[in-house]
């Protein structure tokens, strides 16, 4: 790059006066590439150089979003876990970080078979003594090295991890703190997820949320509190001696080894039962389902005694509406008889009416133009009426309503009658035979 | 579901195709023989018709029915068409005013194409060729031109293809196409002028391209409808022709199927030579039933090949001379075609060219191994580029408004701590145009100041360094290797670019800056913009002309 001379006039832009570019030619210039094409869309489109760059910049952030990458990279470590690793002596490579070693310490026992011989090959790529010796190391520092390939080696061997993975506390994840104010489920999920890699069997119920049904809850803990775990304590051993010189000394490790590692074995699994115990009182849900068992218990027993209340209030119903029953009857019945009263005054009634209508009829019709016998006919007419039972003297009244004409063909139709029935001797109504 | 625009570059002697792939890669098709070079050749035996490296090889057995160089033809009259070029294989005759050829379809019955024809049936198999290997059926391809071809021929072209149901988006020169792809596979990171030179199996192009921006502008193109591949051949033939009759007191030439044998492998050997340094060739009974078996190294056919080569060479100086511009103008050399797999043709240009040229030939590492793929790689790469593109937007991008733009005829730059011009935009810039350069180092107070600048070619003599006087040795000493080697020593000539001061546009003052960026801007009015920015602090001091 060339440098510009110092400042020798003013500060600003002096632009010459009368000065002009020398004209340009015009020439075709060749339709290709996406400078043309940018070219074509700016003048097209009328777009100044800060609105193109504007939308050229957004394309590409689009694009480098959409570009893949392998997933699995993104879960390696960008850059060495724990740098006192390169450190660390390789003849003491059980106490190292194995997983962080491999650049896997996000992912430690989730770590797939492929995963690792991805890890290791990126590893070894950088921690070569090839490598690291053409940036001024000397070829025997390769401790870390050797690491990484104990490290491998541990790793893909399917004897030999489960056994690692077993004793790589940093894997595990502590319960949270007593006394500390923290989120049950944010706390405690994780733990239980850790200690699930050590199951024996595969399907380990997770610890839900608090919608979680009571079965489901009831499950997890059953689970846990019948965890079999395989967890084996074998790679913290104490190393054998191979030598068949002093085999005394060889059994006593080996019985020494045994017993250590039962010993953590037994310790693990009541840390375990101690965990799931605190867990169970901590958890929110049984707290709650505890408090839903008392309130339905209350509930339940309310409903017994009120189920009593219900009788006897019943009964006192019952009661009460019996009374008003025979009440209701009684008044009933008084005002049955008023009505019959009532009625039979009106049939009564009715009946002087009847009467009266009858005895009058032959008046009415001018006592059938027999003026002169008036009092004849009357008396007659009146013997007619009182011999006429109820039934007749409605029918004999409704015929002379509905025919006064007729009336004397009436009346003679009833004498008839009734002196046939012999309740009337004929001579009395000799005027109407 | 309809496949991706693919890029065909077809020549005279052999096309590609090329396609770019889900990758983003720009791969080269093979045919299914295999042939990523796809000999342009169809050839008739009976009802058959053979395409490609198959046509090729009847060339000897069944030349009368073997169509070869027919791509110039097409939408030329019959008077303008160079029949001596298919002396070898099917002739060509008039039809309807326009080239054709007559092939014999078995039975006596004989067919008549035009070279619309068979230009149609010629891309029909690149098109299968593309759908085998893609897997899904091509409707749209960019074809690329020569430059000199006509709009009536590209009509024709256009109209072939359609036949075959094959659009043609767009024409692209070869040249353009070829430098397309050599920019795309290595970036440029400065302005340059480019010859590009392609140089084929009957015929030879090239063009001087100016490269401002990434945009192209042709500065000057040459043809040669004579030089070729060819030409290459026929000085091996010549040679080994020689070599059998002094062997066999029998001319292979007289006999055109012989001929036709011996180019044949004089192609192979051809080919093989540009790779090894030694290379045989074989032929069973070539010419009154003797075999023919040779062997030639590199140097050899250097020497056979020189008057050729140096033809290449000449041609070449032709073009930059056409675009009135020096070789020191020139800033590298595309070497484009089959023939540029020649190792000499690059050695020779080292000679005439200063060492600041970089030639871009298959020896150089900054430039592809496949220079005869070049052009379909270019015409892919742009067909990727179209693909974003809708029909009428290309259509106006077409336009003259577009197309022919206004450039710079002398240089604008800057004049630095030493008084020196130094340019930033390139005489032939094409504007509108915005260019920034960053000068992270500059720190303090300083004058940006703007002018035009010219160049001009200084040639100075360097006089050989005095001889040192030896001192006095005995007499053994005397017969020095190094006494002889200095006495004929040619003054040597030095010719440089230098820059010279033009008119004095603008001057910034700027102060107290940390770091400078410097934006010119020249906008399509032609109005030069200049604005000094302060990295740190974003200060803008802005002059207009």
């Amino acid at each position: 790059m060339f440098e510009l001379p110092p400042l020798s006039g003013a500060v600003g832009a002096t632009v010459e006066s009368g000065a002009k570019l020398t004209p340009s030619i015009r020439r075709p210039i060749e339709p290709v590439g996406k400078f043309f094409l940018h070219h074509a869309q700016r003048t097209l489109r009328n777009h100044t150089w800060s609105e193109f760059e504007k939308i050229e910049a957004e394309k590409n952030v689009q694009n480098v979003e959409q570009s893949n990458v392998d997933p699995d990279e993104l879960l390696f470590d960008t850059e060495l876990a724990d740098e006192s690793l390169l450190t660390h002596d390789a003849r003491d490579w059980k106490t190292a970080d194995l997983y962080a070693a491999m650049g896997l310490s996000k992912l430690r026992y989730r770590a797939t078979n492929q995963q690792i011989i991805k890890a290791h090959r990126k590893q070894v790529l950088k921690y070569h003594p090839d490598k690291t010796s053409a940036s001024g190391a000397s070829l025997d520092q390769d401790g870390f090295f050797k690491i990484i390939q104990k490290a491998y080696e541990t790793l893909t061997d399917s004897n030999k991890r489960p056994q690692y993975d077993s004793c790589d506390f940093e894997a595990d994840v502590a319960p949270p703190k007593k006394g500390t104010n923290y989120d049950f489920f944010e706390a405690w999920a994780p733990v239980f997820e850790s200690e699930a890699r050590f199951s024996k069997k595969k399907d380990v119920p997770t610890l839900g949320d608090m919608n979680t049904s009571k079965e489901d809850v009831e499950k997890f803990y059953s689970f846990w509190h019948r965890f079999d775990s395989w967890r084996t304590f074998e790679f913290l051993d104490e190393e054998v001696p191979d030598d068949s010189s002093n085999r005394d000394h060889k059994r006593y490790i080996e019985r020494k080894n045994k017993a250590a590692r039962d010993k953590k074995k037994t310790a693990d699994n009541a840390r375990l039962v101690k965990l799931v115990e605190r867990a169970m009182n901590e958890d929110p849900r049984i707290k709650q389902f505890k408090e839903e068992e008392k309130k339905e218990k209350e509930r339940k027993k309310w409903e017994r005694e009120a189920g009593a209340r219900a009788e006897a209030e019943a009964k006192a119903k019952a009661e009460a509406e019996a009374k008003a029953k025979a009440e209701a009857d009684a008044a009933q019945a008084a005002s049955a008889k008023v009505d019959k009263k009532k009625a039979k005054e009106a049939a009564k009634a009715a009946k002087k009416k009847n009467k009266r209508s009858i005895r009058n009829a032959p008046k009415d019709a001018d006592y059938f133009g027999d003026a002169d016998k008036s009092t004849t006919i009357e008396e007659q007419t009146g013997l007619i009426v009182d011999s006429l039972d109820d039934e007749q003297l409605v029918d004999v009244a409704e015929k002379i309503k509905s025919d006064t004409a007729a009336a004397k063909n009436i009346l003679s139709d009833a004498a008839k009658a009734l002196t046939d029935a012999g309740k009337l001797p004929a001579a009395i109504v000799s005027y109407y035979l | 579901m309809s496949g991706p625009i693919i890029g065909i570059a077809f020549g005279n002697t052999s096309s590609s195709i090329a396609y770019v792939n889900p990758k983003n890669d720009v791969d080269v098709i093979a045919n299914p023989d295999g042939e990523r070079s796809i000999p342009s050749v169809l050839s008739y035996v009976g009802e058959d018709e053979y395409h490609g490296g198959q046509a090729l090889q009847q060339l000897v057995r069944n030349p009368k029915n073997t169509i070869i160089n027919f791509r110039d033809f097409i939408g030329l009259p019959f008077s303008e068409c160079d029949a001596s070029r298919c002396a070898t294989g099917a002739p060509v005759i008039e039809i309807d005013g326009k080239a054709g050829f007559v092939v014999n379809r078995g039975d006596g019955v004989e067919e008549k194409l035009t070279v619309d024809e068979v230009v149609s049936r010629h891309l029909k198999n690149l098109k299968l060729a593309a759908e085998d290997y893609i897997g899904q059926t091509i409707s749209k391809a960019v074809l690329t031109v020569p430059t000199n071809f006509t709009d009536v021929q590209k009509d024709a072209l256009k109209k072939a293809a359609a036949n075959v149901e094959l659009e043609i988006v767009y024409f692209i020169n070869e040249p353009s196409s070829a430098l397309l792809a050599h920019v795309e596979e290595f970036p440029l990171d400065r302005d340059q002028n480019v010859v590009v030179a392609d140089f084929g199996g009957v015929r030879s192009d090239a063009a001087v391209i100016a490269i401002r921006n990434g945009i192209f502008t042709l500065l000057a193109t040459e043809h040669d409808s004579k030089l070729g591949g060819d030409n290459l051949d026929a000085a091996l033939i010549d040679f080994f022709a020689d070599d059998f009759e002094k062997k066999n007191k029998s001319n292979p030439k007289k006999n055109a199927r012989s001929l036709a044998k011996l180019k044949a492998n004089a192609q192979l050997t051809k080919k093989t030579l540009s790779n090894v340094t030694t290379a045989t060739i074989s032929i069973d009974s070539l010419a009154d039933g003797f075999d023919y078996h040779s062997s030639i190294n590199r140097m050899r056919y250097e020497l056979v090949a020189n008057k050729v080569i140096s033809q290449f060479t000449a041609f070449i100086e032709k073009v930059i001379k056409k675009a009135d511009l020096d070789t020191l103008d020139i800033d590298s050399v595309l070497l484009v075609g089959g023939t540029a797999f020649t190792p000499k043709l690059a050695t020779n240009l080292e000679f005439i060219f200063p060492e600041s040229v970089e030639i871009w030939s298959p020896l150089s590492k900054n430039a592809s191994n496949n220079p005869n793929e070049l052009a379909a790689s270019g015409a892919a790469t742009q067909a990727q580029l179209l693909s974003a593109y809708d029909a009428d937007e290309l259509a106006q991008s077409l336009e003259p408004i577009i197309i022919n733009t206004p450039h710079l005829s002398k240089h604008i730059g800057l004049v630095d701590a030493n008084g020196d011009f130094v340019p930033v935009l390139l005489a032939e810039t094409s504007y509108p145009v915005k260019k920034s350069i960053t000068l992270k180092k500059a720190v303090g107070d300083f004058t940006v100041a703007v002018y035009e600048g010219e160049h001009h070619i200084k040639e100075s003599v360097l006089e050989p360094a005095p001889k040192e006087e030896k001192p006095a040795k005995t007499e053994d000493d005397e017969d020095d290797e190094s006494d002889w080697s200095d006495e004929d020593d040619e003054p040597e000539v030095i010719r440089e670019k230098h820059y010279q001061l033009g008119n004095k546009l603008m001057e910034l003052g700027v102060k107290d800056v940390k770091g400078l960026e410097l934006i010119f801007n020249v906008d399509k009015e032609g109005v030069l913009r200049v604005a000094a920015r302060d990295l740190k602090t974003n200060n803008v001091v802005k002059g207009e002309l």
